[in-house]
Order: C-alpha cells, then structure tokens, then sequence
C-alpha cells in the first residue's frame, strides 16, 4: 500500500505532464485493451487471423482486376497490382484507425461510465492492434514484389515508419477530435463512412496523383496525398521524392494530432456525464 | 490522525434538457436553426449574455466530510439522492461542478461488478481483462489467481466464454476479481444485489473480512440495509443531493427509515398530515399523540430488556366509527417488522360515541434485543381511517431490568427470557 499517493479531485483539470505520467502507470491497461481487441477480433471464425491477410489482398486483386486491368489507370510504370498494395496498405491502416477511433468512447461506453483510467488509452489501444495489422498486411507486399520479380529501393524500407508515424497522427489526431464530438453528436457515426469513401477519391490510392495533371498541386492539401505519394516514390521510385511535400505533410499531421489531443482532452472529464 | 478522504464543498451541476433525453442530433439543432433563426438567435444572445439559463440540477450540494484511515463508511438515501454521483465523484469518472477532494491513498471503485467482461473471451481471459481495468496489476492478479476462481467455484468453466456463463455465475466470477483489489481506499455501489443468497452471505463476509482485518477504508453504499448496519458503524444520509444526517449508522438508518429524525424521548406529536399514508383528509378518526411509559409509569424512549412498558395511543372521532379496530407494527433500524397486532373490534366499543379516546398497548415484559425501533400505527373501519407508519422511535438498551449488561456477544431478533440450570 502507498500511502504517497495523493491524489487532488478538482472541478477542472489543464493538461499537464502528470497525465503522461499516468499513462505510463497504466500501461498494463494498454497492453491488456489492445490483447482483447486482438483476441476478441477473430474469435468464432474458421480462420481466424488469415483475415487479416485476406482483406488487403482480395482489395488489391479485385482493385488490379477493374482499374489496372479493365480501366487501364496508369501506375507510373510500376505493376499495377504492387502500387495499388502500396497505397492500399497506407490507406487501409488510416481509414480503420480513424473509424475505430471515432466510435472507441462509444464502443466502451460501460467501462468510461464505471471505471477511471486514463481515456487515452482507448486510443492508443486501437492504433497497436492497427499496426499489427499494418505488418501482416506488409508481408503480401514483400510477397509480390517476389512474385513479380520487382526491386524495391531499400531507401523506402527506412522511410517507411515516417509514413506510419505521419499516417498514425492524422487518423489519431481526426479520430480524437471526431470522437469527442461523437460524445454528444452522434452523427459522426452516419458521417464518418460516407466521408472514409469520399476522401478515397480524393487520395490517389487506387491512381498516380500525376493523373491530374497540372492541377495535382490541389490533391496536396490532402496530408493523406503527401504520404502516399512519398511512399511510393521512396518505396517504388516513381517519382522524384520530393521533401517539401513530406515536410508539409508532416507539418499538416502534426496539427492534426495536437487539435486532436487538445479537443479529447478538453472534453473527456464529461465524456462520462453525456455520452 | 489525518483523514485519508477529505471532501470539501462539493457540488455537482447537471443541465437538463427538456426536449428530450439522450443525444443531440446535429439535424434537430440545424433544423432548429433554420425553422426560426431569429427565435434561435435570440435564445442563443439570452444564453450567452446569462439572462436566460438552460434549467440546471444540483445532484450534489455542499456535501462536506472526511473520512479516516481504516473506517468503514455507510452511505445511504432513496434513489436520487446524488449517493451515486458521489461515488462517481470520488472515483474521478466524473468531475465535481465546485469544490475539492484529496484523496491520500489509491482508490479502487466497483460501481458494478463485471465492468469490462467481454463476452467473447474466457472466465480465465477475464479474470486478466476486468482486473487490469478496475486497476490491479498483473502479477497481483497472477498471484491472487487460484483464490479468485476457488471463491467464484468456476473451476471447471475456466476455459469457456463467459458469454456461456448463467448469469450467476457471471457475477460470481465478477465479484471475485474486484474482491482482491488491493487499493488503501475501496468504493462499493450496491454490489450485494447479486447472486443467490448463498453468495450474497459470502460477498457479505468477503466485505466484512475486508473492512475489519485488513484495516482498509471503505466507502459503502446499499439499500440493503442490515448489510450497512453490519459492516458501517458511521454513515450519511444523503437526501436530494444534501447530507442531512450523519453519524452512527443506527441513527442514521433510523432517520432514513422514519424519514424524519427522532429525538427518542418517549412522546410525539401526529397531528401534521404528512406523516400519514393512504389516509383521508376528512377521515372519521385522527390520531394525536403518542407516547411510550416505562415500567414506572413514566414517558421515557429507552426500554430495558424484560421490562414492561406501554405504548399510549391518543386520538379523536367527530363522529361515530363502526367495526373500529387498531393496528401497530414495530420495526427494526433496517426495516424488518419485528411484529405486527390487529385490535378485536369488540374491545375498542368507546368508538361508539364521538370524543377524544385513549388506548394503550401494555407488554408485560420486552423481549426485543438493544437496538432501535420504529412504531407504525393504524385506525381501520370499513377502510383506512389514519394510517402513520412512522409514528415514534424508542430504543431498547442493552441492559435487563435487573440492571444486568447483555453480553456484547449476544446476536439474534428476540431474548426469549429462560434460564441456564445444570442438570446433574
């Protein structure tokens, strides 16, 4: 028993480098929530785990089938198959981080309601099991590129955990922000969707940003844009890599995450009164 | 010695919608806005400059204590009366709306058995899961293992999901982790209302095992009320978000059940109208005045074991009252009816003629055990004439009319009188 540990309730709290602190005293927490997230996730199917490989990869194959294949999308002299999975895998960790992120206070509604923890380790769960899942899912794209007999740049190899850091805070930093409003407004549920699909379009994901021509400056206002494309290039060398538009992304996702944090942590002392 | 819970001016604000419960939908308050944006505007200007206010409820006011190490802390109001919000308070789920809290120690709070169980997973995977949330380490949890399965009897359903469990055993296994939290401070919201009364019993003396041998402080809050009387010796009354009564939890639970605070001195007053239940404003019969004599024939709310005593009924009929009969019952300070009497008809015959009337009710000798006791009392004719459930308190005190002291041992709801004789 401590009987050093003091702790002071009082009606409003400012962020503080206690909270990191307590963070760390519950990291048990983190570890506990992301292995039930992993357990509970395949639980009852015949195969388990191999859904986490077959999900990106019949994407990709249905993906190379219509757009490579029948629509003909440029893919910047790459096989197609291997720069859809490029994207794809960059895409796929973004897009079910933020939805996942933006339902979590939802989702563990009974635990917020009853017990203290720090809120953010919902959060911080969610993104460990999605970059496992980002590895598994990388695997297949060493796979391909063994199959189609492509040499990658080992360069992109180093780079990739930047992109993973960069994607990491802008799915955390929107699925922060669109959770504390999911609070109180439950729209974010309907919107959130809707809004994945169209930003897909927007991302060249499935198709080279050259394919606007000289209005593919207009896509960079897109982080998400920044991060593909740096990828690719690195990875793939499709284009030149450019470094300003990896440092704007940067940038753009750093903002990102701190409005995030900022509006969670401003909100989340009554999250349990409203929700 | 300093207090390890320190609560200071506490209060909680919510602010109630009237439109609806729930969640706000971003269509209703766009909608709003468009169906009549100056109504809106104007609101909102009203809002914002503080002349008009969204009607706020204080679940919690003022509330102030403190609590010292060790000590066991009932707490105890109807539905409503902010017990919970406290508790949420003081686990920090929820923030206060004013006013401060230092706590000296970790808390563990079990608002609710079974926070977090994943019905997916295994009664073994859950153990792990719900101790981690409600704050246990993992070797702790390790180590207590094989006592938690041994106390919720699962041994044999380890390795299935809970979602196969029965519910009693659900709880069984929920309560068994949040039993070995090992915090200084231990916060516990109405978890006795689980499982059979097997278990219920066991939960009881877990608890009181908790509160008396391992020297930790626990703030309790039950309906049930022996369960409080048991293991609290000081509690709070909380009403409409107010403490209204503290102190030894046999007082308090009295004030709770008459719903008013005695002062035991023999005699009360029952001519206020909000003291009666299911009576007509212009019944037949009222009741006046009530009062207890002891065995020297004087009031007095202290009767000792053994001793005769008589509970003098006044009362007042403006007209004459057929098939009349009296009624009491004398309850326990946790609301069990010690026992109940229904007057013959035959014997009241005054009724016949309007007047003030007296009865009594005379004990030869008390055979209920020290505690505090409450006096409901009823006038019946064809129906309910006055009916006060609450009408006096008196206490029985743990001394026998020979001036004898009841052994501090002694348990049980009656002294039957008898005598010990060696037979050989």
């Amino acid at each position: 028993m401590s009987s050093q540990h003091v702790t002071i309730i009082k009606p409003k709290k400012i962020f503080s480098f206690a909270d990191l602190k307590e963070i760390w005293e519950y990291r048990e927490l983190l570890y506990f929530f992301a292995w039930r997230d992993f357990k509970v996730r395949y639980k009852q199917t015949a195969i388990g785990a191999l859904w986490a490989i077959f999900q990106p990869f019949i994407t990709m194959v249905v993906f190379s089938l219509f757009f490579g294949g029948l629509l003909k999308v440029p893919s910047d002299g790459v096989p197609y198959p291997i720069f859809v999975y490029t994207g794809l895998l960059f895409w796929q960790f973004f897009s079910s981080t933020l939805s996942d992120i933006s339902n979590i206070l939802i989702t563990n509604q009974a635990i917020i309601t009853k017990v203290y923890f720090p809120r953010l380790m919902l959060p911080i769960s969610s993104v460990v099991t999605k970059i496992l899942d980002f590895v598994i899912a990388s695997i297949i794209l060493v796979g391909m590129m063994i199959y189609y007999h492509y040499t990658p740049h080992l360069f992109g190899f180093i780079l990739i955990p930047l992109f993973l850091l960069m994607t990491f805070m802008i799915s955390v930093g929107l699925g922060l922000f669109l959770a504390s409003i999911n609070v109180k407004y439950r729209d974010v549920r309907y919107v959130l969707p809707f809004f994945i699909q169209l930003l897909m379009f927007v991302t060249p994901v499935i198709y080279p940003a050259s394919i606007a021509g000289k209005y593919s400056w207009i896509l960079a206002f897109n982080p998400l844009m920044g991060i593909i494309q740096s990828a690719r290039a690195s990875l793939l060398g499709t284009t030149v890599l450019n470094w300003n538009l990896v440092g704007l992304s940067f940038l753009a996702t750093f903002i990102l995450i701190l409005i995030g944090i900022y509006t969670f942590k401003k909100t989340e002392r009554y999250f349990a009164d409203i929700i | 010695m300093k207090p390890i819970i320190e609560i200071k001016n506490i209060s909680k604000k919510y602010k109630i919608n009237h439109e609806k419960g729930g969640y706000v939908t971003l269509r209703e308050e766009l909608t709003k806005i468009f169906r009549n944006p100056f109504v809106f505007l104007r609101k909102k200007i009203k809002q914002a400059t503080g002349i008009e206010k969204r009607e706020e409820f204080w679940a919690l006011k003022n509330i102030n204590f403190e609590v010292t190490k060790g000590e066991v802390v009932g707490i105890i109001g109807k539905n409503g009366s902010g017990k919970s919000t406290l508790l949420k308070i003081i686990s920090q789920i929820t923030p206060p709306t004013t006013g401060e809290i230092k706590i000296n120690g970790t808390v563990g709070s079990l608002l609710e058995v079974g926070t977090g169980f994943h019905p997916e997973l295994t009664g073994r995977e859950n153990i792990f899961l719900n101790g981690a949330i409600i704050g246990m380490k993992k070797r702790d949890i390790v180590e207590k293992f094989d006592e938690i399965v041994k106390f919720a009897g699962i041994e044999k359903f380890l390795d299935t999901p809970v979602k196969y469990y029965s519910s009693g055993m659900y709880v069984r296994l929920a309560f068994s982790v949040a039993s070995q939290m090992q915090t200084d401070i231990l916060i516990i919201d109405e978890v006795l209302a689980v499982g059979d009364i097997d278990f219920q019993r066991k939960c009881l003396g877990k608890m009181e095992d908790i509160a008396k041998n391992q020297g930790r402080t626990i703030l309790f809050v039950s309906h049930n009320l022996s369960a409080v009387k048991k293991l609290c010796k000081r509690s709070f009354l909380l009403e409409k978000g107010k403490i209204i009564t503290s102190g030894e939890t046999e007082k308090v639970l009295d004030a709770y059940l008459s719903g008013r605070s005695f002062d035991i001195n023999g005699f009360s007053d029952l001519l206020k109208n909000d003291l009666r239940k299911d009576s007509k404003e212009d019944s037949v019969f009222k009741f006046d005045k009530i009062e207890i004599k002891n065995s020297e024939d004087k009031i007095s709310g202290h009767v000792k074991l053994y001793e005769p005593f008589n509970i003098i009924i006044n009362g007042h009929n403006d007209k004459l009252c057929k098939d009349f009969s009296l009624a009491f019952d004398i309850k326990s300070s946790v609301g069990v009816t010690m026992f109940n009497s229904i007057s013959d008809s035959c014997d009241l015959i005054t009724t016949n003629i309007p007047g003030t009337k007296k009865f009594a009710i005379k004990f030869s000798e008390n055979y209920l055990p020290p505690g505090t006791y409450t006096i409901g009392i009823s006038a019946n004719g064809k129906e309910v004439l006055d009916w006060i459930p609450n009408a006096i308190s008196f206490s029985v005190d743990p001394i026998s009319k020979d001036s004898k002291v009841l052994s501090d041992k002694f348990d049980g709801v009656i002294t039957h009188p008898h005598k010990w004789v060696s037979l050989n």
